[in-house]
């Protein structure tokens, strides 16, 4: 490489981040970087990967701390101004509840995962670039807590975030889904979380919560998104840098990289079912309904990536169909989970209101008035009477995702999706072909799920009762939990607001 | 007389996250760094066992065999959380682009004399390679370390090491004119040339060390505690008239140094201090990083210098003092 003429800024770049590495030669390779041959991926030539973005470190500071220095000043406006007051309404702030407590410590779980890969790949650029991404993904869980942390001031069901996150049910569906993906081998952890999550998924997780943010007048949280958006930028480029990467390499890596597509996109699939829920039941001012979420960002925008991965040989997703047809129903099953067992949930439920269901009935002509409108009108019909429905009984928990069964047949949105499999004389449950795949594939690995139900019924929750475990959760009964009316939040809420109404005369 | 806008007080029902006030021992305001940090990595009901080591858990106290009660115990007195760090670093970095632009625009480097340039390319630019290596093991500890109190600090400086990588390696670029040829040729120093190969040799056995808090020591005492002070410090008279343009570019450096030990030194005090097991364990380990560090230096502070290995050993001495300063037995 050396030579006479001024370097290019590639060639500089290259020359201050790959060109530090070198063979060692007192300790073997492969004792120096032990993790990154088990899954079978073979890498011919290093020097061919591309640089998904070009940031030597002073750059990354320089542009990172002006970033983080608006970003401050607008939390602690937020915060003198009372800007939680101003929000669409107290509803809204279940929507924050449920991404401090399900999606940031996800986004301290990348933080660490790409640190792994930033040491554990044995290309110098790959590792450059993903240890960049591990700094950001910490930016991200940091100002997260910190923007959130003014509504732990006045809202419940935020206090005890981490501690909830490791024991809550429904909590252990992004634990697991994160916690398989930190189990897996480098590049099977760069497909996951820098293809699947960061670059096919991220327009219907990130994206919809900062949407939601800016409709409904949380002006700190969309400012940290769009703080947030050169960051993701970057992570999208490495996402897609890598899986062109692994199968422009060698043919042998298309069968596994196709097999990682397909666990990645069904495991994404299910978690994002927290988001259709937030989208299309928690949002008080709606950015637009999951089903046109999912037919702009998956359909459209995932169908044109899959045929431009098309040169390679991967295919679309399997059970890509069979997701885009839960489309039409997934936010109204996962709602009727939570709304059932809202007594074990720490934020608050509650039922659409005339208004929000003729939207539901608009933007779902196919499936809401005829399977969900009616049990939405006959469990108001029921807290009207006193008799609001819970449910006792603990769900029977998918092996793989662990959501509740309750996802209905593809085809058949009156029926129970069951499946199960045998291993070594036991028998698991699923929710789906999807899940069951996904098992079948790595039984050792997901029959040691930590199943919450499984572990109450073990006694590894506190005691054999909803208080004991609600206990043992640190849920603050009866403020963290439960319908939105009746709440201490929205007590507050309406309080603000009668002042409100009454300095305006 | 003071100006006072009048705002509207509302009574905040807690002050901050519970696990937060659990640790402060009430409900009281916290600090931004003490919410970023206290207690936000996972500590139980893991899923799976990983594949890569079936033996742990991915967050698994016993990757090191240093015991703590509390892993939340050794915090960073900088109180370094994502923004502060990066704002303190662009801060650092500004000065440091001054004084690269004063340098360059003076030609200080280029005028200096031939000695001095063959010096500084046999002696200090190879260190590039030393801070590339440190920058692996910082995100190797990031990973595999246990408690955010820690391994947050570690991100930062594997960021630091980057950082100070490529600080050397413009060193490298000032004097070939941009074309990079010093820089191929610091990578043949570091690779071939004997008076490196002890610290090639120390940082490639490093990268093999699995228990995190030993690695710790090894990098925090041996590599930033003997060989960093060496190249930064003590060998500045083989440099002879471009002395001072080094001593410019190498500022950050210097700065880095100060800081980043207040935060090892005193991560490592509180370890060592928790228990007479945990003192012999990290004495231990100090003991040897700081003879290896020491032992690797000399020769290159022999020819650099001159002084059969005496830059070195001061530099050794030092680690020494630092290292009883901080409780062990060494």
């Amino acid at each position: 490489m050396s030579g006479t003429k001024k370097l290019a800024l590639r060639q500089r770049y290259e020359y201050l981040t790959r060109g530090l590495d070198w063979e060692t030669t007192y300790q073997p390779m492969d004792k120096v970087f032990p993790y990154d041959s088990f899954e079978g991926i073979k890498i011919k030539d290093w020097s061919a990967w591309e640089d998904p973005f070009r940031l030597t470190m002073d750059s990354y500071w320089k542009f990172q701390a002006e970033k983080e220095r608006k970003l401050y000043a607008v939390l602690d406006s937020f915060a003198q101004n009372n800007g939680q007051t101003t929000i669409s309404d107290g509803r809204y702030a279940n929507v924050l509840k449920l991404f401090l407590t399900g999606i940031s410590p996800e986004e301290y779980q990348a933080h660490r995962g790409f640190a792994f890969t930033g040491r554990h790949l044995r290309g110098a650029g790959a590792r450059v670039a993903a240890q960049m991404q591990s700094l950001d993904e910490l930016r991200h869980l940091q100002t997260q807590v910190h923007t959130i942390s003014h509504y732990n001031k006045y809202f419940d069901g935020i206090a005890e975030w981490p501690l909830m996150h490791d024991r809550v049910w429904y909590l252990s569906v992004p634990k697991s889904f994160f916690d398989d993906a930190r189990s897996a081998g480098p590049f099977e952890f760069m497909i996951a979380i820098g293809f699947a999550f960061e670059y096919l998924l991220t327009n219907l997780l990130f994206v919809p919560f900062m949407s939601g943010a800016a409709y409904n007048g949380d002006m700190s949280t969309v400012t940290f998104g769009f703080s947030a958006q050169s960051d993701e930028s970057r992570h999208m480029t490495l996402g897609i840098e890598i899986i062109k990467f692994l199968l422009e390499q060698h043919p042998d890596n298309l069968p596994i990289v196709q097999k990682w597509v397909d666990k990645w996109f069904w495991r994404g699939h299910r978690l994002l079912g927290i988001v259709a829920m937030m989208m299309d039941y928690m949002l008080p001012k709606k950015v637009m309904s999951w089903k046109e979420a999912w037919d702009i960002y998956f359909v459209e925008a995932g169908g044109a990536l899959f045929q431009d991965l098309g040169r390679y040989g991967l295919k679309m997703p399997k059970y890509a169909d069979i997701a885009t047809a839960e489309a039409e129903h997934i936010s109204h099953q996962n709602w009727a989970v939570f709304y059932q067992y809202t007594h074990a949930a720490a934020f608050h439920t509650w039922m659409p209101d005339n208004e929000h269901l003729d939207w539901l009935s608009e933007k779902y002509p196919n499936t809401f008035d005829k399977y969900y409108r009616p049990r939405w009108e006959m469990w108001a019909k029921m807290e009207k009477e006193g008799k609001r429905f819970y449910n006792p009984a603990l769900p029977q928990l998918c092996q793989t995702c662990q959501i509740p069964m309750a996802y209905t047949e593809p085809g058949d949105p009156t029926t129970i999706c069951f499946r199960s499999t045998q291993y070594k004389g036991d028998t698991y449950h699923f929710c789906s072909d999807g899940c069951k795949d996904i098992f079948c594939d790595e039984p050792e690995k997901f029959v040691q799920a930590w199943l919450p139900v499984h572990q109450i019924f073990q006694g590894n929750c506190g005691g054999a009762t909803v208080p004991d475990v609600l206990k043992w959760y640190h849920m603050n009964v009866g403020a963290d939990n439960m319908d939105y009316v009746g709440s201490p939040d929205e007590k507050l809420w309406n309080e603000w607001h009668a002042e409100k109404l009454r300095q305006a005369g | 007389m003071t100006v006072q806008i009048k705002t509207i007080d509302l009574e905040p029902k807690r002050n901050t996250f519970a696990h937060v006030a659990r640790r402060l021992g009430a409900d009281k305001p916290a600090s931004r760094y003490q919410e970023a940090t206290l207690d936000v990595q996972a500590t139980e009901n893991f899923h799976y066992k990983p594949l890569w080591e079936p033996e742990y858990w991915h967050y698994d106290t016993r990757k090191t065999a240093v015991v703590m009660a509390d892993w939340y115990k050794p915090l960073d007195p900088r109180q370094f959380y994502y923004s502060t760090y990066n704002i303190a670093r662009a801060n650092m970095n500004q000065a440091a682009e001054k004084n690269f632009a004063f340098v360059d625009e003076r030609g200080l480097l280029t005028k200096a004399s031939a000695q001095a340039q063959a010096a500084i390319r046999r002696g200090l630019l190879p260190v590039r390679h030393l801070h590339w290596g440190s920058n692996m093991n910082m995100a190797e500890m990031t990973q595999r370390g246990y408690g955010t109190a820690v391994t947050a600090p570690c991100i930062f400086s594997a960021g630091d090491h980057l950082g100070m990588a490529q600080y050397v390696s413009r060193i490298g670029l000032l004097l070939d004119g941009q074309t990079g040829a010093t820089l191929d040729e610091a990578k043949q120093t570091w690779l071939n040339d004997a008076a490196w190969q002890e610290i090639r040799r120390l940082i490639e056995d490093t990268f093999v060390e699995r228990d995190w808090f030993h690695l710790f020591v090894a990098q925090a005492l041996g590599v930033n505690g003997v060989l960093l002070p060496f190249m930064y410090k003590k060998a500045e008279a083989a440099w002879t008239d471009a002395a001072m343009p080094i001593a410019l570019l190498t500022e950050f450096m210097n700065d880095w140094h100060a800081e980043e030990a207040r935060w090892s030194d005193s991560v490592i005090k509180t370890v060592a201090a928790e228990s007479d097991a945990n003192k012999a364990l990290v004495s231990e380990w100090a003991k040897t990083w700081i003879a290896r560090a020491t032992a690797a230096a000399k020769p290159l502070s022999a020819a650099l210098l001159n002084d059969d290995g005496a830059a070195a050993a001061a530099a050794g001495a030092e680690a020494l003092k630092k290292a009883a300063s901080l409780g062990l037995a060494v």
